[in-house]
């Protein structure tokens, strides 16, 4: 048996026999033709652009009608590059003058071009190469004819182990017996990751060496959720992940009953559930899920979807969509969040030496004022459809959320000079994440519609642990009381100053907090969609009174583990499926 | 006058199809120099904007960058001139719809595909 960590990309469990693609997918031989086989290798080579365009057709239009525009349009700059005569006919010349077979011809030209754009100063020009390296590899499989059609004829469900896969290569696997996917390249915002995700398919990536260490056959475990892959796992490992996914099965049927059912709790008290969404065809997940709207809509996909800067209109057409999807449910929108990853840091000219301390977020916006604005006219656009809600993340003191509702009044003025209608008392809000925002709540409160406590960085920054940081991860808990007292007073001043005040970090979508949170007077909460069900049950399970009791003791115990297993029996006890 | 260099014209006219003179529609020709305006530069969404506003018309588009030339309808060869924020670049038609094209094409650059 043998554990690897990676990073976990796409949440879920799969436990399954490996099918391990090769590096070197398909290997071409340096082959020529003779004079006479010109012709048929020139005819071979017109039907394979042609069956690849035919391909990339109709992966864009599925992508487009399961995912979303967005997604889809990741095919676009591939078809645009296979549909040039001057590809085809560069091919075609080294057929018919060097006589070159057409897949070697086809692999020459292509390699040349990725050459060329490794070649480039510019590093996100530079990082293309990949499609084009995905353009090459469908050709190659359309002139090579044996077409991956190794997946598409597997009977059995199994566990695809590869050194890298390209998003196309990806978003074909929906039509295969491929429960999970396992890579040794890639992250988490990777074309890959973001396509795997959104097909709801596990996935861990940056194994690093998984595809040399797995053989076909080999049985595996792979859990998205914590970013694991267990190789021949011995017994009793792999009765426990059994026994766990039956388990899971089981509940998750029982759970869908209550999807129109209210989160009430015994004693009467109604909570509202809200999803956590990132991309817009989710808004429509989440409703089927039984959510009362949006608590958090993270924008950031639409910047990092491609290398450019997204247009106001396609913001709007997101924002849009997600209204479209949950009717006059509420949507918050929280403006870009971005910071201490790739994107900002490709911008500056020298990477911060500690990003999560740096330019990102509400700051990076304060600082880049006209992408601010795009966004903040866009969300002021969509407020004349729905019930649109605006949230600044990241705010550590008064004058960040001061200035940013001048911005935000002075995109107000654009659109009213525009006559483009929008919603003047659009409700706005804050995230508390940060500990000076927690500790400043009641000034902030003035001057706010609703807060949301955003758990993750609040966590992250009052512990000063950096949980993406294997060495330190283990100390990164919501049980430590230092955060648990924080919760409370955030709570406490929010319902003194008759503020709205939801939760919005994973910590909301723990059956294990949700006694506490009722218990210190939170009734909103906000998860990713998939733990709504789960969480309603919870809810639905016990009563505030008894939930307030369990609150008060948890905040009298000195350390994280007391907590963490206080709060473990008492949700066991209310529900035991629950852990 | 010669044809490459840079062109200004307010109302989008090419010389050769001024007032008075025989416009020959099928060897219409127009340029102009425009500065990449969008933060990121010709990366892959503004080529393909570029790509298929340029294959509505029928002339031949090309891009040039310091004397080297593409085809402005191809997005692989685009991208590969590395156009990032600021640099200058010609575009030149030839045939029937020429002026139009180098028109839309230079005002789409100059718009900064709505990135700015």
């Amino acid at each position: 048996m043998e554990i690897k960590k990676g990073i976990g990309v796409s949440p879920g469990v799969a436990i399954a026999n490996a099918v391990v693609l090769d590096a070197e997918e398909y290997r071409i031989a340096h082959k020529t033709v003779r004079d006479e086989e010109i012709p048929a290798e020139l005819e071979r080579l017109a039907q394979g652009f042609e069956a690849s365009l035919a391909e990339i057709n109709t992966l864009r239009t599925t992508m487009a009608r399961q995912l979303g525009a967005d997604i889809a349009a990741i095919f676009d700059f591939h078809h645009g590059v296979l549909s040039q005569a001057r590809l085809r006919d560069q091919i075609a010349a080294l057929i018919t003058e060097r006589h070159y077979a057409a897949a070697f011809a086809a692999r020459e030209v292509l390699r040349g071009y990725q050459r060329r754009f490794l070649n480039m100063q510019d590093h996100i020009l530079r990082e293309r190469v990949r499609d084009v390296q995905d353009i090459e590899r469908r050709l190659l499989r359309q002139l090579i004819g044996q077409g991956g059609e190794n997946l598409a004829h597997l009977t059995d469900p199994v566990i695809l182990v590869a050194h890298d896969l390209t998003a196309s290569q990806i978003a074909n696997l929906g039509r295969t017996k491929v429960i999970a996917v396992a890579m040794d390249a890639g992250g988490l915002t990777s074309h890959a990751a973001i396509v795997v995700r959104s097909m709801g398919i596990p996935a861990v990536m940056g194994l690093k060496d998984v595809s040399a260490e797995v053989s076909g056959s080999d049985t595996i475990i792979l859990d998205g959720t914590k970013g694991l892959v267990v190789i021949r796992p011995d017994n009793e490992m792999l009765t426990e992940y059994r026994a766990e996914e039956q388990r899971m099965h089981a509940f998750v049927t029982g759970l869908i009953e209550l999807r129109d059912k209210p989160a009430v709790t015994q004693d009467g008290v109604r909570a509202t559930l809200l999803s956590n969404i990132e991309f817009p065809y989710e808004a429509k997940t989440s409703v089927e899920k039984g959510t009362e709207g949006i608590g958090l809509y993270r924008t950031e996909f639409l910047y990092l979807r491609s290398e450019a800067e997204p247009t106001e209109e396609e913001h709007y057409q997101a924002y849009h969509s997600v209204i479209k999807a949950v009717g006059e449910k509420p949507v918050t929108i929280r403006t870009l969040d971005l910071g201490a990853d790739k994107y900002t840091q490709s911008q500056s000219r020298e990477p911060e030496r500690n990003p999560f301390l740096g330019l990102r977020s509400i700051r990076y916006c304060l600082q880049n004022l006209e992408l601010f604005k795009v966004q903040l006219r866009a969300i002021l656009r969509a407020s004349a459809e729905g019930d649109v809600r605006i949230m600044f993340p990241l705010i550590s003191g008064l004058m960040e959320l001061r200035q940013a509702k001048i911005v935000l009044r002075d995109a107000m003025e654009d659109l009213e000079e525009m006559g483009v209608p929008f919603r003047q008392d659009i409700p706005i809000g804050i995230m508390i994440e940060t500990p000076a925002a927690a500790i400043q709540i009641k000034e902030l409160l003035r001057e706010v519609d609703f807060i949301s406590i955003g758990t993750n960085d609040l966590v992250q920054y009052t512990l000063a642990v950096d949980r993406g940081n294997e060495r330190v991860a283990s100390l990164y808990t919501a049980s430590h009381p230092a955060v648990l007292r924080m919760l409370r007073d955030i709570v406490r001043s929010a319902t003194r100053a008759q503020v709205e005040c939801s939760l919005c970090g994973e910590m909301a979508g723990e059956p294990m907090y949700v006694l506490f949170l009722l218990g210190i007077g939170l009734c909103q909460l906000s998860m990713a969609p998939n733990d709504i069900p789960e969480i309603k049950k919870t809810i639905r399970s016990t009563s505030v009174a008894h939930a307030a009791r369990v609150a008060k003791r948890t905040l009298t115990f000195d350390t994280d583990r007391q907590v963490t297993n206080y709060l473990r029996d008492e949700t066991r006890k209310i529900s035991p499926e629950l852990l | 006058m010669n044809c490459h260099d840079p062109i200004h014209h307010p109302d989008g006219l090419h010389p050769s199809q001024g007032p008075g003179e025989q416009t020959d529609n099928t060897l219409g020709h127009a340029a102009r120099t425009v500065t990449v305006r969008n933060c990121l530069g010709l990366h892959m969404r503004p080529v393909m904007r570029f790509v298929d506003l340029a294959s509505q018309f029928q002339s031949r588009i090309l891009v040039k960058r310091s004397g080297r030339a593409v085809d402005g309808k191809n997005p692989m060869e685009l991208m590969l001139l590395e156009a990032t924020r600021g640099t200058e670049l010609e575009i030149q038609a030839d045939g029937p719809d020429a002026p139009g094209a180098v028109d839309a094409l230079t005002a789409l650059l100059k718009s900064g595909f709505g990135e700015e």
